[in-house]
């Protein structure tokens, strides 16, 4: 019996999430007496696989084949089904990124497993699996148990700490047949590669429509380069056009949990709530003191955005010796 | 085409929790009910796909009598008929394995799903219905082009920082995102219209669910926030906390 952790990567690259997946199925491994394996599915990644033993996974199977060189539901599912058989393995963890989104429920059908998505707490009582996810935006924890024998649960990015520690892994490439796929991905666009994938950045500086004008965005984009952050939206800003729906934050956008999330003239509605609530620290500024956004915030300013995020920008560079 | 829309009712976005005497539902008494509204790109994409290549599109939800309301919205927007899967009170068994059972009797060429519903927020149940159904499947999907003589779609899915373009034959399941078109809002023809069009109700499958919700917790408050200076003055301050405080800069 195991505990296997799927280890998503692009390009030949790890995912940060990959590693929080290993890290969280290894210590849950540990508290219910079993073994830890990660799985890697893609084109040419026999080599990058041994590097998960550093994140405590004894053993890493390898699922390579020219046509995975893209992500596909089918055929990473398939591959994924092939190492839970090998490992034998009773639990499956995943990130919930797009890809462990649109995965760990087609590998939970396949294993006729229960699934828990977008976890953020997770416990072990009396050899069984505690979880804890949010529900209606974050307004409510479901504190929940996987009925069925196998089990599948996907974590959200950046709650669970990824964490080093010395170990060697095992690498065992599995051959397998893969059946043909029908959704097939004819090709992949990123429009960002440079900057921080907002679902993983450790700071988020997002901006509303308090910053009056699209011109004025630079001040913001200064602010989360100082930083070394990446860049939110709300929802108004990306229907005025004004951002891209790639960096909408909310209920509709992307759900997010920085250690520090800033934001900068956004009135704090339910519906941006939803995607930041479990940021770790908080910093609001905003020029109406009674702007909702204070309420859930550690640290406000009631201010001008355009006359303070300068002044800001210019005194962390400073504290950064810059 | 023949589309099949899976659409539910949730609590609105704006909805305050209450937790119910039993400590693991949400207290409903005083909720205003809308259709999820992930689900309306799914009917608006549903109905513009029937009015250019023809064919007939049919809502299914799962949920209790109330539901009623906002599945005559949905054929008020334009859907032909409707299907709901009645159940009383929390619905115990497995909802995707009840959607998929139904889906299986309709002959449909594509089913489609939202992104979430935004009770739960899961994300699962189009890829648990797609496996289940055997069938291709690509959620989160933002621009939708269909050629059914061709038997085909391509659709174009939102990943961290870019799309993947995907193609595969129909008959497929799609999960939908905002982006892919603005949903209609009825007119008043349509209001009209949908009270005559068919709803059939009906006993769900009932299989067990594989998940059992043992709580419902409310996030710990917040603990009151620091207050900084006004204006420029409460920058330093700023900086200084965030760096001795809470040590994130
Ligand atoms: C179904 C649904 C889904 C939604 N999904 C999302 C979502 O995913 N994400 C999202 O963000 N929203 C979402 N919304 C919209 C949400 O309800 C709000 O309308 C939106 O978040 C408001 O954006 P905002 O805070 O930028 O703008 P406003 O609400 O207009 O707030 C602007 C703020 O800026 C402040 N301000 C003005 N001038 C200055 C200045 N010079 N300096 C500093 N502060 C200033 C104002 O005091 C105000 O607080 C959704 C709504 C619905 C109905
Ligand atoms: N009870 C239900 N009835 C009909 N469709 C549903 C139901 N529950 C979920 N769905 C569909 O599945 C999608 C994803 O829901 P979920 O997996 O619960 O987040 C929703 O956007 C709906 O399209």
């Amino acid at each position: 019996m195991s505990v296997l952790a799927f280890a998503e990567q692009r390009n030949n690259t790890f995912r940060k999430s990959a590693f929080e997946a290993v890290s969280q199925a290894k210590i849950l491994a540990d508290q219910l007496g079993k073994t830890i394996s990660a799985v890697v599915v893609g084109s040419n990644v026999e080599n990058m696989a041994a590097e998960l033993g550093k994140y405590g996974a004894s053993k890493v199977y390898v699922v390579q084949d020219p046509t995975l060189s893209n992500y596909s539901t089918e055929g990473y599912t398939q591959a994924v089904c092939e190492a839970v058989a090998k490992a034998e393995a009773s639990i499956v963890v995943l990130p919930a990124t797009a890809m462990g989104k649109d995965l760990g429920p087609r590998v939970a059908g396949r294993l006729k497993a229960g699934i828990a998505s977008d976890v953020t707490g997770l416990t072990v009582e009396g050899g069984r699996l505690q979880i804890t996810r949010p529900m209606m935006a974050g307004k409510v924890f479901q504190k929940m148990i996987i009925k069925t024998e196998k089990q599948v649960i996907s974590l959200r990015p950046n709650v669970f700490r990824a964490t080093e520690a010395s170990g060697a892994a095992k690498v065992e490439v599995l051959s397998v047949s893969l059946n043909p796929i029908r959704a097939v991905v004819k090709e992949t666009r990123v429009e960002s590669s440079k900057k921080v994938e907002l679902t993983e950045a450790d700071t988020i500086v997002s901006g509303g429509r308090g910053l009056k004008a699209p011109e004025n965005w630079d001040l913001l984009t200064k602010l989360a380069e100082a930083l070394g952050g990446a860049q939110g939206a709300s929802r108004a800003v990306v229907d005025a056009g004004w951002r891209p729906h790639e960096e909408q934050v909310g209920q509709t956008g992307k759900t997010v949990s920085p250690q520090l999330y800033i934001a900068v003239g956004i009135s704090g509605a339910i519906q941006h709530l939803a995607g930041m609530s479990s940021s770790k620290t908080i910093v609001a500024i905003n020029n109406d003191p009674e702007a909702p956004i204070f309420k859930i915030s550690d640290y406000g300013l009631v201010g001008d955005a355009l006359e303070v995020l300068p002044e800001l920008t210019k005194q962390i560079l400073k504290l950064k010796g810059q | 085409m023949n589309i099949v829309v899976c659409m539910k009712q949730v609590p609105d976005s704006e909805t305050r929790v209450k937790i119910g005497a039993d400590g693991k539902s949400l207290d409903l008494s005083s909720v205003n009910f809308v259709i999820n509204p992930h689900d309306e790109f799914a009917i608006e994409e549903a109905i513009r796909l029937k009015e250019k290549h023809g064919g007939e599109v049919t809502v299914l939800t799962l949920g209790p009598d109330r539901a009623e309301n906002d599945i005559r919205k949905a054929l008020a927007m334009g859907a032909d008929k409707a299907v709901l899967l009645r159940t009383e009170g929390d619905f115990q068994g497995d909802v995707a394995i009840a959607l998929a059972e139904q889906i299986k009797t309709m002959g449909s060429d594509l089913v489609l799903f939202g992104k979430q519903a935004i009770d739960e927020d899961s994300s699962q149940t189009a890829q648990l219905v797609a496996e289940y159904l055997d069938l291709p499947c690509v959620t989160v999907v933002v621009k939708l082009d269909a050629d059914p003589a061709a038997k085909r779609l391509t659709a174009e899915r939102e990943i961290e920082g870019g799309t993947e373009v995907v193609e595969l034959p129909l008959p497929a399941v799609i999960g939908t995102q905002k982006g892919l078109n603005e949903p209609r809002l009825p007119n008043l023809k349509g209001i009209m219209a949908a009270k005559k069009k068919p709803l059939e109700k009906k006993e769900p499958v009932n299989q067990a669910s594989k998940v059992e919700t043992v709580g419902l917790e409310l996030p710990p408050p917040r603990a009151a926030g620091k207050m900084v200076s006004q204006g420029l003055d409460g920058v330093p301050e700023l900086v200084r906390l965030l760096h001795e405080e809470a040590k994130v800069i």
